[in-house]
């Protein structure tokens, strides 16, 4: 169930921080996004269109064009993984097979016990230490197939599955 | 202040080697030594290399360590913090940090935009002051007219460091020209081009400078509501720019009354969400304003219709940077670095298979073999360098042919050469230019917003097309369809995302078309990286 009142508050706080009338939508989103953890649920989304007055269709297609915001739950690890060439280049397409093998899932996908999603980034811009993932807000850079494995059992003991 | 002053890099980069680890270890250690009062222990932002450790510098002895694990605090505590010794095993050559000029010509680093970023605790607006930090905004309101502001920007010959080059006073003349109630100055911070970090490392490092330079101009332009997008997941930047403003304020050169000079500006930070077509600036306007980031047709250009429709300054963090320091110091100074069309400054990004990863500000006009083997310190593992992009993924792929070629706004007219955003990607003998040609237009395939055909039908087609090559199924009429794609999706494109597909695809077609014609018909990849897969044979029946 979506808590009516916390969301309404979140985005009576947003508008206070405003310089603009129309300027909070997506900071609006980001906000709700964390109070949710990894998602915006749909009746979420109808209240930033009715706090905000914008139309639901515009709120659900903000939430669809940019790949930080997801409609659908993610896992409790959303693990993402940057394809681009500097990291390409230095030994990113092995970790990219890495983490396919040993989650089992490709891209898009989350694992059956809810604990991660793969998703894939562009260039986080820690270059000077790639292959680089990030894993919810933590970054992990200097990577080996090996330091993945490792990573991700590491999580997977400490992580509960729903 | 006490004696011994010991820096350490915790920027983003250092953290993910440990530097949030070796500072407390650190400061216990200097606890357990009782050195409490002989060392002061400041955490700073990047010192613009990466040799797989964290940078600590030491003061006023001026020795730099890479520190790769705890033991290594414990070494510098314990033989250089207590008996004077260096530890000459982590030392770090200082060449590389602080260079010295040799009797031959050789490029010197000159800090200008990065002056502070290294040097000074980040969240701390006194140590910013310190180091004329406001002065310039103090001198701007006070001994200037806005007009002055703008002729000393547009006499320096400072041009857009987010890849464009557009001169930065005529922008801002065009905007202090258009009559209207509001207007906007707005920093581009939506750092997304692969293999660029210096915004993010200007903002974590130096985050007043930005600040300051908005102040400023706005003052210029006349505007008095500004906003800084940053890339949603630079959380270190929107940390330290946020405590910044928060700071600003409490001095009181935001807000109303600005000094008591009767000017006042507003400044507040919008997280991006994830879409690199925002990093051009209308998609990133239409982003401020609540909606996808699709971008507009120009003209109107943002100095005239911008924000809310209104008259826009909008400029990349690099550029902003670069402000306060030309005002206080005049265009003259400014312009005696770099070249005659380029001057000042620029930070490249390191990057690939270069020995020291990092950034490295120099003057314009440096050449390309310069920066990968006298700062990046050559290739690693002693490989033979194969290819370079340099400045970006919508810049250049080169062959080592084109390594002396000076990196200036001209070196792409003169001899197809890229500065863009500053990236230099050295790419040893082991990659495939096919491989690398397809990663970027998957690249660009991913991050078309869309809205214009030419832009999402084209990145399609030229995937399709170049993985079918990667899987060794490539024919010879591929290169001609790939460069028809390349020069319809350059000028038929909407904005400046799919006009530039053209540059990187050409580049890498015609630099190293040896490389494609040998793919194709080949029983495996020549340079054994991509995976051939043989045809699916549709069985007829006879």
């Amino acid at each position: 169930m979506v808590d009516r009142e916390a969301i309404v508050n979140l985005v009576r706080n947003i508008k206070q921080q405003a310089l603009e009338e129309r300027d909070m939508l997506i900071n609006a989103l980001h906000q709700i996004q964390n109070h949710f953890g990894s998602y915006i649920p749909v009746e979420a989304a109808k209240l930033v269109a009715e706090e905000l007055n914008v139309p639901e269709s515009k709120v659900y297609e903000v939430l669809t064009f940019y790949t930080m915001f997801s409609i659908k739950p993610r896992g409790k690890y959303v693990v993402r993984v940057c394809v681009n060439l500097p990291c390409h280049v230095t030994g990113g397409r092995q970790i990219i097979e890495t983490l396919k093998q040993t989650l089992g899932i490709d891209f898009d996908q989350t694992t059956s016990d809810g604990l991660f999603t793969l998703e894939r980034t562009s260039c986080l811009g820690l270059c000077g230490v790639a292959p680089v993932i990030m894993v919810n807000d933590e970054y992990y850079g200097d990577l080996t197939p090996k330091k993945v494995k490792e990573l991700i059992e590491s999580l997977r003991a400490r992580g509960e599955g729903r | 202040m006490k004696p011994i002053l010991v820096l350490v890099s915790v920027d983003s980069n250092s953290i993910l080697l440990g530097a949030k680890q070796f500072v407390n270890y650190l400061k216990e250690a200097i606890e357990k030594y009782n050195l409490r009062d002989t060392v002061d222990v400041l955490e700073t932002g990047s010192m613009g290399v990466y040799t797989q450790g964290v940078v600590m510098a030491i003061f006023p002895d001026d020795i730099y360590y890479s520190v790769r694990s705890i033991e290594d605090v414990e070494k510098i505590v314990s033989e250089h913090l207590l008996k004077g010794r260096a530890v000459l095993p982590l030392e770090l050559p200082k060449e590389r940090l602080k260079l010295v000029v040799e009797k031959e010509r050789v490029t010197e680093e000159v800090r200008i935009v990065l002056r502070n970023v290294g040097v000074i605790d980040p969240k701390s607006i006194d140590q910013y002051i310190a180091r004329d930090g406001y002065f310039a905004l103090h001198k701007a309101l006070f001994e200037m007219t806005p007009q002055q502001v703008i002729q000393t920007i547009k006499e320096s010959g400072l041009r857009g460091r987010g890849g464009a080059g557009f001169p930065t006073g005529l922008k801002w003349e065009f905007t202090a020209k258009v009559q209207a109630d509001q207007k906007y100055v707005v920093c581009n911070a939506d750092e997304g081009e692969p293999g660029t970090f210096k915004d993010r490392l200007i903002m974590e490092g130096d985050p007043h400078s930005v600040i300051e330079a908005m102040i400023i101009c706005g003052y210029a332009v006349g505007a008095t509501k500004g906003y800084i997008y940053i890339r949603g997941e630079y959380y270190g930047s929107v940390e330290n720019v946020q405590k910044a403003i928060k700071d600003a304020y409490e001095y009181g050169f935001l807000g109303k009354n600005i000094l008591g000079s009767g000017f006042s500006f507003d400044l507040t930070v919008r997280l991006g969400a994830g879409a690199y077509v925002c990093g051009e600036e209308t998609a990133l306007l239409e982003s401020i304003e609540g909606k996808s980031g699709r971008p507009r047709l120009k003209p109107p250009y943002p100095p005239t219709q911008g924000l809310f429709g209104k008259p826009t300054v909008i400029n990349n963090v690099e550029t902003f940077a670069n402000v306060p320091q030309i005002i206080l110091n005049g265009a003259n100074w400014f312009k005696q670095f770099g070249t005659k069309g380029s001057p000042g400054t620029k930070v490249f990004s390191l990057v690939g298979n270069v020995v020291k990863r990092g950034i490295v500000e120099v003057p314009m006009g440096i050449s390309v073999r310069e920066l990968i083997y006298r700062f990046g310190g050559g290739l690693l593992g002693g490989k033979r360098l194969y290819m370079v992009q340099t400045g970006g993924t919508a810049g250049t792929f080169i062959g080592v042919d084109k390594l002396d070629v000076p990196l200036d706004y001209e070196s792409f007219r003169d001899h197809g050469v890229s500065i863009g955003s500053g990236v230099i990607l050295a790419m040893d003998e082991d990659v495939c230019p096919v491989d690398v040609a397809l990663n970027t237009m998957e690249f660009f395939e991913h991050e078309s917003c869309g809205k214009c055909t030419p832009c999402r039908e084209g990145t399609r087609l030229a995937v399709q097309i170049l993985r079918k090559m990667s899987k060794g199924q490539g024919q010879k009429e591929d290169l001609e369809t790939l460069k028809q794609i390349a020069l319809v999706t350059q000028e038929a494109s909407l904005c400046g995302l799919g006009q530039s597909i053209n540059v990187p695809l050409l580049s890498i077609l015609d630099n190293f078309k040896e490389d494609f014609v040998n793919h194709i018909g080949a029983s495996s990849c020549p340079r054994g990286v991509c995976r051939f897969e043989k045809p699916t044979k549709v069985k007829t029946k006879v």
